[in-house]
């Protein structure tokens, strides 16, 4: 069976986390050969995903650590030995 | 700090706690500081909210430290003391906004389709050293129900797994790979177009990022 375009963008994610089964990927590595559009689609969603792994798009706002251990060094002073 | 954590030098942290060596606590909440602020950010939406319930989430952490049994990872604890926080304050101020309704309903309808593209040229990493960049990708987060927005931020920005999102978020992990892949799908179609204005120039392969 052939599958088409909308079937491999419904398992996109899980191909990505290298969680369809061996069937199915080979599938679907044979529908990226030779469709473009698929393989636009996987590299994006890839892309987007290597992205927002990086630490640089979330950073804790300026001095919010100092201000937890802060707090959490009143609290146990507060609780007692 | 993103590493998986060993639970056999957590337990040890924590024995030795609760048995008096209080200054121990800071080094054991330090790994989960960053995935405790962003969930809650997530949550909650305002920067302030989420670092003052970050503080207080801290502060139960420690209180209640003599419960926590070992049966998930310290972290996934930590992290359900959060969401528990966060969702506590939500109904207290009677903010919650309209899509944290779409919580009672998994299978609700949608436009998954991806944007559709014929090539793609990589944007790499060292492009986030431009701000706008990082701007645009926490934009295209904050626009999805929150649902998909909690899942994303523990699955693809904390980069933790399946198994401890579903514990953290409450949710089965079959809801997590759903959740997951449409997250991804809303974030691809949203910013595959304006994402194609950070990859690198043709014809300048060797000279990116000097």
């Amino acid at each position: 069976m052939r599958i088409d375009c909308k079937h491999v963008w419904e398992h996109i994610s899980a191909y990505i986390d290298g969680d369809v089964g061996a069937g199915l990927r080979a599938e679907i590595d044979k529908h990226l050969e030779t469709c473009e559009i698929c393989s636009a689609v996987l590299d994006s969603t890839r892309n987007v995903v290597v992205l927002y792994a990086d630490d640089r798009v979330f950073e804790l706002p300026t001095g919010f650590s100092e201000r937890l251990h802060g707090r959490l060094e009143k609290e146990m002073k507060a609780s007692g030995p | 700090m993103k590493n998986a954590h060993n639970p056999e030098v957590e337990a040890e942290y924590i024995r030795r706690i609760l048995a008096g060596e209080k200054q121990l606590f800071h080094d054991l909440i330090r790994p989960c500081e960053r995935p405790i602020f962003f969930l809650l950010m997530s949550i909650l939406r305002n920067e302030a909210d989420a670092e003052d319930a970050a503080q207080e989430t801290v502060v139960k952490i420690y209180l209640n430290l003599h419960l926590f049994r070992g049966e998930s990872q310290f972290r996934t604890w930590a992290l359900s003391i959060a969401r528990n926080e966060g969702l506590g304050r939500l109904r207290k101020a009677e903010t919650r906004r309209e899509d944290s309704l779409d919580a009672i309903t998994e299978d609700q309808g949608g436009d998954f389709t991806p944007a559709i593209l014929t090539s793609w040229r990589e944007v790499p990493n060292q492009a986030l050293e431009q701000k706008e960049l990082a701007a645009v990708l926490r934009q295209a987060i904050d626009g999805l129900p929150e649902i998909y927005r909690n899942v994303v931020l523990l699955r693809d920005i904390e980069e933790m797994d399946v198994r401890e999102t579903a514990a953290a978020l409450g949710i089965a992990e079959g809801a997590v790979k759903v959740r997951l892949h449409r997250a991804r799908a809303l974030l691809q179609r949203s910013l595959a177009p304006r994402l194609k204005g950070f990859a690198p120039k043709r014809g300048k392969l060797f000279g990116w990022g000097r």
